[in-house]
């Protein structure tokens, strides 16, 4: 007989798990699975720079699900942007709200996922690949499935808003199932808001199946509070001739951890990740993204930035698999980060894995100050040094933020970050 | 206009200039040369405000204000422009919006109204003819990917949408071939003022036949050795450097 020493916030998670009535089995399995292999310890390679179950055990002081709060339909509208326009979903502490979001006549269906025979939901974010993933399966209460019609383009974009306020630090577990079908366009946001500065554990599970021949762009936001953890499980199923592309904004948090996996099923997919992280205090951001090619002619584009400072973390994995089925696949990878202080690190860490014999990838990454040079130029024409170092590090950045397709996302997105960076042009 | 007096300055304690005096009126156009390693472009960074020089001893007055006491960005306003030997590629800043902010920056300061956009635009278009320079390379990344000739007209462009009271162009024709300098030189010729001045470092006489200077100055271990009118390029250009070096190292034992 062999005994597995779990973690002590494992325990207390089991412990504290709610019991629902829907999906009986899938979340049957995910406790056999959180209860087998535990949540992931130091020494997982996998969470080796990003000790989630450690903090969670530090500061999360209540394991049971969170509730819903009071949340006013003029809160929501203090939180679009301008230029907004669109359908959004309400998530009250991961919990979706028919009542506090619009989307009459949109073009596409959504359902709760209790409702729905949502047959898919755990197909593509198995619960055995992460142990959040698992812990999501079971903590959620429920979630919705969006189903985009055949043949359909959604023509405005499709926000989904997170406002997370659980002030005894409990966990908030949004989930999403979405369903491109053939030949549709759809274009989804996120916005992740905290109401007030207090901690709480968001462990949100996305699945997606980008249908045959579709275009998918998902861009998010994540603005969390100085003491939320949070952890995204993001999966994506793409079909043959089909495009996804995924930009992620960390801009603060606590402690943020990303993954990101995209399958591309077949051949004449397109796989785009993109991403920045503006960090600083001593928030801490993990990107671990996963690009798996299975069949010929595929192409992966990754580019992920960061620009830290102060004690901030950030770290880097990408994952490039190139099946031996996949030729003709090509793959580009770069990671480039700039720190501004002494004591902000950056891990970062590329991993290829081929067994195809002609393809062509390619990886890099760098770490390193401001260009000193590109300064001197730029006062040399007369520009104050803060502002010229702000015109360098918004340059730097916006290689990622023009990715983001939706207008009146992007230059919300874009303001936010030029106040960060102490310039406005 | 500039008053250089027994200027010293070094890099990581190594001394590079050892006193140079040097006096630049309105309507100049002053020619530094010397063999490589003399200082020529170092004089040239500190007069711009390059920060890992250190100036040891000496001042430089510039309009009356003490220049070295300023930050580059401020020199630059006071109207002093150095033309890059090495122009830095700056990705993601177009030329245009990069020049639109130093523009109006630099008319802040001399307490100007700033160029709104259909303004700067016109204004832009006129001194783009002064270096024939396309406007498809001004809406790109900033010298991203420029040649070597584009990216001293792209200076030179700099320069006419600055309008500064001393151009000190730093050996802006290394490297050019006779079509681009003749640009880049009449560029140069046609923003030449009674009201500006201009420092040519250079270590080819070639461009002088452009840019024909009132006074040459030779530049040897940190000094000028030897000043005199353009006649003295053609006699360096026709006898080399080494007796210009015998000379001085004689005069200095």
């Amino acid at each position: 007989m062999t005994t597995v020493t779990k973690n002590k916030v494992t325990d207390l998670f089991l412990e504290n798990a709610p019991s629902f009535g829907s999906f009986p089995s899938l979340r049957e399995e995910s406790k056999q699975i959180v209860n087998g292999k535990g949540l992931p310890a130091a020494k997982d390679e996998e969470y080796k720079f990003t000790s989630v179950s450690k903090k969670l055990e530090q500061v999360i002081t209540d394991f049971s699900p969170a509730k819903p709060i009071a949340v006013s339909k003029d809160t929501i509208k203090d939180h679009l942007w301008a230029g907004f326009e669109g359908s959004y979903l309400v998530f009250n502490n991961g919990i979706f709200s028919e009542e506090l979001s619009a989307f009459e006549n949109s073009g596409f269906e959504v359902q709760m996922l209790s409702e729905s025979n949502a047959i898919a939901l755990g197909s593509i974010a198995k619960a055995e690949k992460d142990p959040f993933i698992a812990l999501n399966t079971i903590y959620f209460e429920d979630g919705i499935q969006i189903s985009i019609p055949r043949g359909k383009k959604v023509d405005s974009p499709i926000l989904f808003l997170f406002f997370n306020q659980a002030n005894e630090g409990q966990i908030i577990s949004p989930r999403i199932l979405i369903e491109v079908a053939e030949n549709a366009e759809a274009t989804f946001l996120e916005h992740s808001i905290s109401l007030d500065e207090a901690v709480y554990f968001s462990n949100s599970v996305t699945e997606i199946k980008v249908g045959q021949n579709s275009h998918v762009h998902y861009s998010r936001l994540q603005n969390d509070g100085s003491k939320a953890i949070v952890v995204s499980n993001f999966e994506t199923d793409i079909h043959r001739d089909a495009t996804f592309t995924s930009t992620v904004v960390s801009l603060s948090g606590d402690l943020v951890r990303n993954n990101l996996s995209l399958r591309l099923q077949d051949s004449g997919c397109v796989g785009n990740m993109y991403g920045l992280y503006l960090l600083n205090g001593k928030t801490h951001v993990d990107n671990h993204t996963n690009v798996d090619h299975t069949k010929p002619h595929a192409e992966s584009n990754e580019l992920y930035k960061g620009i830290l400072t102060d004690q901030s973390r950030g770290v880097f994995n990408g994952k490039i698999f190139v099946r031996q089925d996949a030729q003709k696949t090509n793959a580009f990878q770069q990671n480039n980060n700039i720190l501004l202080s002494e004591d902000a690190i950056v891990n970062t860490k590329p991993q290829l894995e081929i067994w195809a014999d002609d393809v062509k990838c390619s990886h890099g990454c760098t770490t390193g100050q401001l260009d000193e040079e590109a300064l001197f130029y730029l006062q040399a024409r007369g520009i104050d040094k803060m502002q010229a170092k702000g015109l360098l590090l918004y340059a730097f950045a916006g290689e990622v933020l023009e990715h983001i397709n939706d207008e009146s996302f992007r230059n919300y997105i874009d303001r936010l970050v030029q106040e960060r960076l102490g310039s406005n042009f | 206009m500039l008053s250089i007096h027994n200027l010293h300055a070094s890099i990581d304690g190594a001394p590079i200039l050892r006193g140079i005096n040097l006096e630049v009126k309105a309507g100049e156009v002053h020619a530094i040369m010397g063999p490589n390693g003399s200082g020529k472009s170092t004089l040239a960074s500190v007069l711009a405000g390059r920060e890992e020089y250190e100036v040891t001893e000496g001042e430089v007055t510039f309009k009356g204000k003490d220049l070295l006491e300023m930050a580059p960005e401020d020199r630059a306003r006071e109207g002093v422009f150095l033309a890059f030997q090495y122009p830095v590629e700056i990705p993601g800043v177009s030329t245009t919006n990069f020049l639109r902010t130093a523009v109006n920056q630099v008319r802040e300061y001399r307490g100007l109204e700033p160029l709104d956009a259909v303004k700067f635009l016109s204004v832009m278009k006129e001194k783009m003819k002064l270096v024939e320079i396309d406007q498809k390379l001004l809406s790109r990344s900033l010298n991203e990917g420029f040649s070597g000739g584009e990216k001293k007209r792209n200076e030179i462009f700099q320069m006419a949408m600055l309008e500064p009271t001393l151009a000190i162009l730093d050996e802006t024709d290394s490297g050019l071939d006779i079509d681009a300098l003749r640009i880049v030189s009449n560029g140069v010729n046609k923003l030449k003022s009674p009201n500006n001045a201009t420092i040519v470092v250079t270590h080819y006489q070639r461009l002088l036949d452009y840019i024909v200077p009132d006074f040459v100055h030779v530049l040897y271990k940190g000094r000028i050795v030897k000043s005199g009118t353009k006649e003295l390029a053609l006699e360096l250009e026709e006898k080399g450097y080494d007796w210009i070096k015998e000379e001085a190292d004689a005069a200095s034992v």
